[in-house]
């Protein structure tokens, strides 16, 4: 029984790059060279000039505000159980506190945020993450929030609020968060499918 | 922008000073600092003995690269073959005129292969090699591939191509692209890159990147262009992206849910995954000339990860309906009833269908270890092919042979290969970070 088992030893470029930042897969790319054949020129950034468009545009308006800061509402962040959508403990209490603020003062706006843990499938957990931000939306406008304030976003498995891989990383990582918006200028209207 | 990208695999032996040259040559010096690792994780107990003579060179301008260092390790990486040491070779012949067939078959080869390179006018290369069996003498295969000195790994990729059919009855798929995400450090300061590269892992290109979530790159069917799901206005948007110039458009950016992009076989629509405001995400085709949308499914569930069978008659997804993820099918027209496929387990999900349309891949939860599976569409019978604790994102090579996916080792996160056999696997693997989401494109022309 002969596994064939090779390791092929690699050259690391390491020696190369003075100018590391911490990274792997995800290190920089190098910058714009003189010298680098056209071919290379096709990346796109998404940070820019170059993500203007009908969504950027859309959503200009939409910056991160501190918002309100007393008792619950500093806490911004719902969590929940595997596999479920269900507001619970003191989730609850966070979600009303937010809905009491929001009512009150109907100029104030937010994204909700929905967030899975790493676990199955990415698109599947985008899913996942739409249902817990639906559940915190469904709540608040019962609440009396009105669905003007409202946006919704589902992340799914991409950002982990605890970068690990054990159960209590998990247990953080499901969740939603009440990001606060600018309340100026209205959210320009998006198509419905 | 320019994206000299920045991962790279090189064979100890290939020296270090052409490793430089060819570096320098590309312009991507600067910033380089991460390289994937690639170690065969399993490969058929009895590997094919070949030998492949490095081939002569065509100077001054012959690319700088090593033909046969490549396609040795496309072959050797196939887990089916295993290469002859250049030190035990017993000549350097380039032709298979040349070639001594008892003296490689008593250095242990059943196969030689002799090739090499010659200036074709107009500063382009030829690159013709020769198979030959060395039992009997004959030369099996004879083939010439002409291109500029830039794109010759693309050549010698092509001569693997041609030794894997020959040898192995399946057209090789290793003259292929392969895209991907990368993903360094964590929120808020996430760095993301969709990355496109030689399916080898070598050659890579930047098409994107930015500081929130990009996902789901799909190929469309003529491998020009790239549909994927990027968050960089904070909320999702599905965009398609010209491969080689970086144009793109954005597709869909409505409230709710964008995602799960794929190419309908003509190339002409994407389905694709909308929530709408009210959530509920449910599947939906968009003519991509038209911009007409129809809706496919309408249901309380999760249903997404839309994905066209060969013929683009239907369409498989995952859905939740029945209270866990299983994989179903549904006419691609709209109106219709949904099939549900996948019966085994509570878990299936992400579904990809091979070329041929005869075997449907997936993630299968089994235990708590989330894995590939391939299902058999004709018998339903599922067999489990990884051994990962979370794998993800299954995608068929175009030759139907292999599976790229994505696993987990702690905090790294690495690509890997398994063979529909489930007999060779390969990993690729990034120093530090995730890579992950890989999508195998077609076959080039």
């Amino acid at each position: 029984m002969t596994q064939q088992r090779h390791m092929y030893r690699l050259v690391t470029l390491l020696l190369l790059a003075a100018t590391l930042t911490v990274g792997g897969c995800g290190s920089k790319p190098p910058k714009p060279s003189s010298t680098a054949p056209t071919e290379t020129n096709a990346g796109a950034s998404a940070e820019g000039a170059n993500a203007t468009n009908a969504a950027g545009a859309a959503l200009g308006s939409q910056e991160e505000v501190g918002g309100p800061q007393a008792g619950l509402l500093a806490n911004r962040i719902v969590y929940f159980d595997f596999d479920s959508a269900v507001i619970k403990g003191q989730g609850v209490d966070v979600v009303a506190a937010h809905a009491k603020y929001l009512a009150g003062n109907p100029q104030a706006r937010v994204r909700l945020e929905g967030n899975t843990d790493e676990r199955g499938s990415r698109e599947y957990n985008i899913g996942l993450g739409d249902r817990r931000a639906q559940a915190v939306r469904r709540s608040l406008l019962l609440q009396g929030v009105s669905e003007g304030q409202l946006t919704i976003v589902s992340y799914g498995e991409e950002r982990p609020a605890d970068p690990g891989h054990d159960e209590a990383a998990w247990a953080k990582n499901r969740r939603v968060e009440i990001v606060y918006l600018t309340p100026a200028g209205q959210p320009a209207a998006q198509p419905k499918p | 922008m320019a994206a000299q990208p920045t991962l790279n695999i090189r064979r100890l032996w290939l020296p270090l000073s052409l490793l430089l040259a060819v570096l320098i040559g590309a312009g991507a010096v600067r910033a380089v600092h991460a390289a994937l690792q690639i170690e065969i994780t399993s490969g058929v107990r009895d590997p094919i003995p070949i030998a492949i003579v490095p081939f002569a060179p065509a100077p001054p301008d012959d690319g700088g690269l090593d033909v046969a260092g490549v396609v040795q390790h496309d072959l050797e990486g196939s887990g089916r073959f295993k290469a002859l040491p250049r030190e035990r070779m017993p000549a350097s012949p380039a032709r298979a005129d040349a070639v001594t067939a008892a003296d490689w078959k008593a250095a242990g080869s059943d196969y030689v292969v002799v090739g090499r390179l010659t200036a074709h006018g107009n500063g382009m290369l030829a690159v013709d090699f020769d198979l030959v069996n060395t039992l009997t003498g004959v030369r099996l295969a004879t083939q010439r591939f002409t291109g500029t000195p830039a794109a010759l790994r693309n050549a010698a990729h092509k001569v693997s191509d041609a030794i894997y059919q020959k040898i192995v009855g399946v057209r090789g798929a290793f003259a292929t692209r392969v895209a991907y995400v990368s993903v360094d450090g964590s929120p808020p300061t996430q760095h993301y890159q969709l990355i496109v590269a030689d399916a080898d892992g070598e050659n890579p290109h930047l098409i994107l990147e930015s500081r929130f979530p990009i996902m789901s790159p799909a190929w469309s069917p003529d491998g020009q262009w790239l549909a994927y799901v990027s968050f960089e206005s904070k909320l999702s948007g599905v965009y398609v992206q010209l491969v080689r110039t970086g144009e793109r458009r954005l597709v869909s950016a409505r409230a709710g849910i964008n995602g799960a992009p794929a190419w309908s076989p003509d190339g002409r629509k994407l389905a694709l995954t909308l929530g709408g405001s009210n959530g509920n995400p449910d599947i939906y085709v968009l003519d991509l000339t038209s911009q007409s949308l129809t809706r496919i499914t309408d249901d309380p569930a999760i249903d997404t990860e839309p994905e066209w069978a060969p013929d683009g008659r239907t369409l498989y997804f995952t859905s939740d309906r029945a209270g866990s993820p299983q994989i179903y099918q549904i006419s691609s027209g709209g109106g219709g009833r949904p099939r549900r496929i996948t019966f085994e387990g509570n878990y299936n999900a992400r579904p990809r269908v091979s070329a041929d349309g005869t075997e449907l891949a997936m993630v299968t939860l089994e235990g708590t270890n989330y894995r590939i599976a391939v299902q058999d569409l004709a018998s339903g019978a599922l067999r489990v092919l990884s051994r990962g604790r979370l794998d993800e994102s299954p995608s068929f090579a175009p030759n139907g042979a292999t599976l790229i996916y994505s696993q987990r080792e702690g905090a790294r996160g690495a690509l890997a290969t398994i063979s529909v056999d489930g007999l060779t696997g390969l990993r690729l693997k990034a120093q530090q970070g995730v890579i992950c989401d890989p999508a195998w494109g077609p076959f080039g022309t």
